[in-house]
């Protein structure tokens, strides 16, 4: 920590960025995990529903919006858990780098592996589903824009929950309703290019509550580390 | 006279104690003259019929589960701005009532809804949100007991309340906002579109919701009081 410049808010991000990135890029089986569940979950809908290729294009993009969703929830609790048990957080707190900075930084590391991959394997599912080309590309856009605002939310909540009983199911108690407006208008986004409608809209205001979000909840999620480590 | 008299929770224990009760009995009688007008006085509506009358439920309810939260909210950002230790437990004593209100809306609401829309349920934006604000108390609730110390829940649920207040404006303006099923709103401030006996029964309705919230809340925190105080000398010598 020492060979950054001490007390600057980017000097903090760069710092928490990289060396959350570090741990997960050398523990990759988190990630792994969690792109299996992702694929698993939307390949059970098809079976689960009937594989009529109508109906499959119809909640395509729903489906694969929520196990985004929830994909990117499983990978909550590890964002400050871990630091939380062994200390590690205490210390960060107490260095000379502004909180918000390295929170800021632990966050878009968790987006980047947990968002990114996302993301990424998203128009793979979409074929899967038969969506048309237009579709899935406002799919994976509405996808690159919701994730970090999902782990901006799942941020503040996780950190909320930190050494609670109980704290998995509390977690999911707390992030899935505030998840509900991004699956609202990520899937929104979808169905209105799948509809012949313009889907600018709902990419607007995802991009709005990026903006918002990306604003108030860092500020939230330091409030709370700091009620938790008192 | 000191303004943070009654701040003390030992003070604001008999305060509430004497309160409680008065906030109970306008609440029975503004709520049995409200539920005369509404279901004997008010006359039947000419679109809808009889079943119009849940309103005199419906409304009050939808109007304390947001109002409620708005206060919890404030309560929980003086306890975490001001560190107080009774804004912290009004906060706690007025989620409950919160979330049953919020239960109450949704509830009356879908026995309005299937005879007048065919469907106990639509997935409109205001019943989308105001179920949300049900999940936003069960969180708020389930955070506040979470932990073993108790001042760590009051802080981290008020951090919850208040982010949640995101939620309310949303509910309120989802009717404007988006082309929704749920009708928009036939009170303002400048006037109304309905009958004045219709009206009566609404306002007597809500203040009797009001006032019996009031004294929920009154009467948990004192036993949110004296389970919190109960080492403490004056809560031995009662």
């Amino acid at each position: 920590m020492s060979a950054v410049a001490a007390g600057s808010f980017s000097g903090a991000f760069r710092w928490a960025f990289a060396r959350d990135l570090r741990l997960s890029w050398r523990h990759p089986g988190e990630t792994m995990l969690m792109v299996a569940f992702f694929v698993l979950v939307a390949s059970l809908f098809p079976l689960g529903v009937g594989a009529e290729p109508q109906l499959l294009q119809r909640i395509g993009p729903g489906v694969i919006w929520v196990c985004a969703l929830l994909a990117a929830f499983l990978s909550l609790p590890a964002l400050f858990a871990g630091d939380y048990a062994d200390g590690t957080l205490e210390q960060m707190l107490l260095s000379p780098h502004p909180m918000s900075g390295w929170v800021s930084g632990k966050i878009a590391a968790h987006w980047m592996a947990s968002g990114i991959p996302l993301t990424l394997l998203s128009p793979f599912l979409a074929l899967q589903y038969g969506l048309d080309a237009g579709t899935l590309t406002i799919l994976a856009c509405a996808l690159a824009l919701g994730t970090p605002l999902l782990s901006l939310l799942g941020a503040a909540c996780a950190a909320l929950t930190l050494g609670a009983r109980g704290a998995g199911m509390l977690l999911a108690l707390l992030a899935l309703p505030l998840f509900v407006p991004v699956l609202i208008f990520g899937a929104g986004a979808a169905e209105a290019q799948s509809s012949g409608l313009s889907p600018s809209p709902h990419l607007s205001l995802l991009g709005a509550g990026l903006i918002v979000g990306a604003m108030a909840l860092p500020a939230a999620a330091c409030v709370a580390i700091r009620i938790a480590l008192d | 006279m000191n303004f943070f008299y009654f701040a003390s929770p030992s003070t604001f224990y008999r305060l509430a104690g004497i309160l409680a009760p008065w906030c109970f009995a306008v609440a029975a009688i503004l709520g049995a003259a409200g539920l005369y007008v509404g279901l004997v006085q008010a006359p039947t509506d000419a679109q809808q019929g009889e079943v119009y009358r849940v309103i005199f439920i419906h409304v009050p309810a939808a109007w304390m589960s947001m109002f409620l939260y708005f206060v919890m909210a404030c309560y929980g950002a003086m306890s975490l701005t001001f560190n107080t230790r009774l804004a912290a437990m009004m906060a706690r004593a007025l989620a409950p009532t919160g979330a049953m209100f919020t239960f109450v809306a949704l509830w009356t609401g879908a026995f309005w809804g299937r005879p007048t829309w065919g469907a106990y349920w639509v997935w409109d934006a205001r019943l989308t949100s105001e179920l949300v604000l049900l999940f936003l108390y069960f969180g708020f609730i389930a955070l506040g007991n979470a932990f073993e110390d108790p001042r760590r829940g009051d802080r981290a649920a008020a951090l919850l309340a208040l982010i949640g207040v995101v939620n309310l404006p949303i509910i309120y303006f989802s009717v404007l906002w988006w082309n929704t099923l749920h009708q928009g709103s036939s009170v303002s401030f400048k006037g109304t579109s309905m009958h004045v006996s219709m009206l009566t029964g609404m306002l007597l309705m809500a203040f009797a919701f009001w006032s019996y919230s009031i004294g929920t809340a009154l009467a948990r925190v004192r036993t949110i009081i004296l389970e919190r105080e109960r080492r403490t000398r004056w809560v031995r010598a009662l």
